[in-house]
């Protein structure tokens, strides 16, 4: 039988501060992103629907998390990103992307705005950001680069990031630290726990409702282990995390997103959705991206559900009728909670609409899939206004 | 009947003429939960080492070498609705395919059950 893993170039990995923690509990350790980090305990279709019907903490501590502060922050930032940053409240979080040039995507991320009352950096407001740990030194690189003398940037590196996601995460993170389910989707606040401050927002990367918790690398140990001790949760792997998002239509930088797909290429249009920052068209590749949301961009990120029971993974080729290779997969597998094999594919947006069938290409063999709608599976999240 | 292994985690074991081809117990843990199996087709000729079968788990997919040289007589259809067999039973209920042998000294070549588990041991 050929190796499960592929090689990997061999570089100094990083330990997280929950490393001892991850092997104490079963965890299988892989190199991702600079880090050893665990891809499973128990096993990954058992961890995926463990999370969509209780509570999963998954331990993303290798993500950047970023602090930016000083005069002029919002309109510095919205040269960078497309969001509309200055009507951003207090708490308030956002998903945007830091673009380059040519409206590529550098990177995806999420922001919220600190008032003085943080831990961080106490009495002074600002941007506090999370960014994909592959890429947080050259997004800490370009902010430097790119951002006025101005504004300051830290990089938390002290700071562990642990989500809890799930139906039931509601429960059990308010037990351990209550007033959380006050919160609704994409806010945050700060709270009380065990002599110290958490930043805990509503998000999370997997469709259920859940949270994310920013806590000093040195307590991390014991909030998992006050969280894993309730019934409800239990430690989840990355390769759980990876099927969740791929069922939930969110996109992982490096593979669905890169420095040659741009927000609508992506379908990612609510994130140049502001009508200001459209009008003023005065962020990285604006009129490429504007043209594009006009008048549709070559291709477009689409999801797929494959006949059969084969997964159709990253790098199988899109074939038009006549077998010319018209676009790419760029994430796949096997969907535990979809019980079927699904993608996500850039094709010609000729092809992109619901129900085009397409012939997809790997190791020389021919599946066929249709294009759906994404998410895969509904999004439960909480949102402010909604019945609880 | 003795069962053989390969370095590739591959087992196969023969009775009478007919051998029965598998991966081991470590080979499937290693895997993690198995979504998928492709089995080959019946009269299907093979070398030792030819790819024989795929395996994929939510992980990855996995070529299967055939241990020895010969002709496929049997795939496992039950794999086919059922590949979760290869996690839970891959030493019996999960075995992959059947074949007759060319040349039965080629089992000489691989490991016996305590070899390959002082093998295992050493990974």
């Amino acid at each position: 039988m050929s190796d499960v893993t592929e090689p990997e170039i061999v570089e100094e990995l990083a330990l997280l501060p929950l490393d001892a923690w991850h092997r104490a509990r079963g965890g299988r350790m892989v190199p991702f992103a600079g880090y050893e980090m665990p891809v499973q305990y128990e096993g990954i279709m058992a961890e995926h629907q463990w999370t969509r019907e209780s509570a999963g903490l998954f331990d993303v501590s290798h993500m950047g998390q970023l602090f930016l502060s000083g005069e002029g922050l919002d309109t510095a930032l919205e040269t960078l990103i497309p969001a509309d940053v200055a009507s951003v409240p207090v708490n308030g979080q956002k998903y945007s992307l830091l673009l380059g040039e040519n409206g590529g995507i550098l990177d995806d991320l999420m922001f919220t705005r600190w008032d003085g009352d943080n831990e961080v950096d106490p009495g002074v407001p600002g941007i506090y950001m999370v960014v994909n740990g592959a890429c947080k030194w050259d997004d800490i690189g370009h902010l430097r680069e790119f951002l006025p003398d101005e504004i300051s940037l830290s990089h938390l590196d002290e700071q562990a990031l642990l989500a809890l996601q799930g139906p039931k995460a509601v429960d059990a993170l308010a037990r351990v630290v209550p007033g959380v389910e006050t919160l609704v989707f994409m806010r945050g606040g700060w709270f009380d726990w065990n002599g110290t401050r958490l930043w805990i927002s509503r998000s999370g990367y997997t469709g259920e409702d859940g949270f994310e918790i920013s806590v000093t690398g040195d307590m991390a140990q014991e909030l998992a282990d006050a969280l894993t001790a309730q019934a409800e949760v239990k430690p989840i792997g990355l390769g759980a995390r990876d099927s969740l998002r791929l069922e939930a239509d969110l996109p992982l930088y490096g593979h669905d997103l890169d420095t040659e797909t741009t927000p609508v290429m992506a379908a990612l249009n609510f994130a140049v959705a502001s009508k200001r920052r459209r009008e003023e068209a005065n962020f990285p590749g604006a009129a490429r991206i504007l043209a594009e949301r006009e008048s549709g961009s070559i291709q477009r990120r689409v999801g797929l559900i494959v006949e059969g029971r084969q997964p159709v993974r990253e790098g199988a080729l899109v074939l038009d009728a006549a077998g010319n290779e018209v676009g790419r997969v760029t994430s796949g597998g096997f969907a535990p909670t979809v019980q079927k094999p699904i993608t996500m594919a850039y094709v010609p947006t000729a092809l992109a609409e619901i129900g085009t069938r397409l012939t997809l290409s790997q190791r020389g063999k021919i599946h066929h899939g249709e294009v759906v709608a994404m998410p895969f599976v509904p999004h439960r999240y909480v949102r402010a206004g909604a019945a609880q | 009947m003795s069962r053989y292994f390969t370095e590739d985690h591959e087992w196969i074991e023969l009775d009478g003429d007919i051998a029965t081809v598998g991966i081991t117990d470590y080979a499937q843990s290693q895997l993690g939960d198995i979504v998928f199996v492709e089995v080959p087709e019946e009269g299907k000729q093979v070398a030792k080492g030819d790819d024989a079968a795929v395996v994929e788990s939510v992980k990855a997919a996995s070529d299967v070498y055939a241990p020895v040289s010969g002709t496929v007589i049997e795939g496992n259809a039950a794999l086919d609705g059922e590949p979760a067999l290869v996690n839970e039973d891959p030493e019996g209920e999960g075995w992959f395919f059947k074949m007759t042998l060319t040349d039965k000294g080629e089992l000489n070549g691989l490991m016996d059950e305590a070899a390959y588990a002082d093998f295992v041991s050493k990974l």
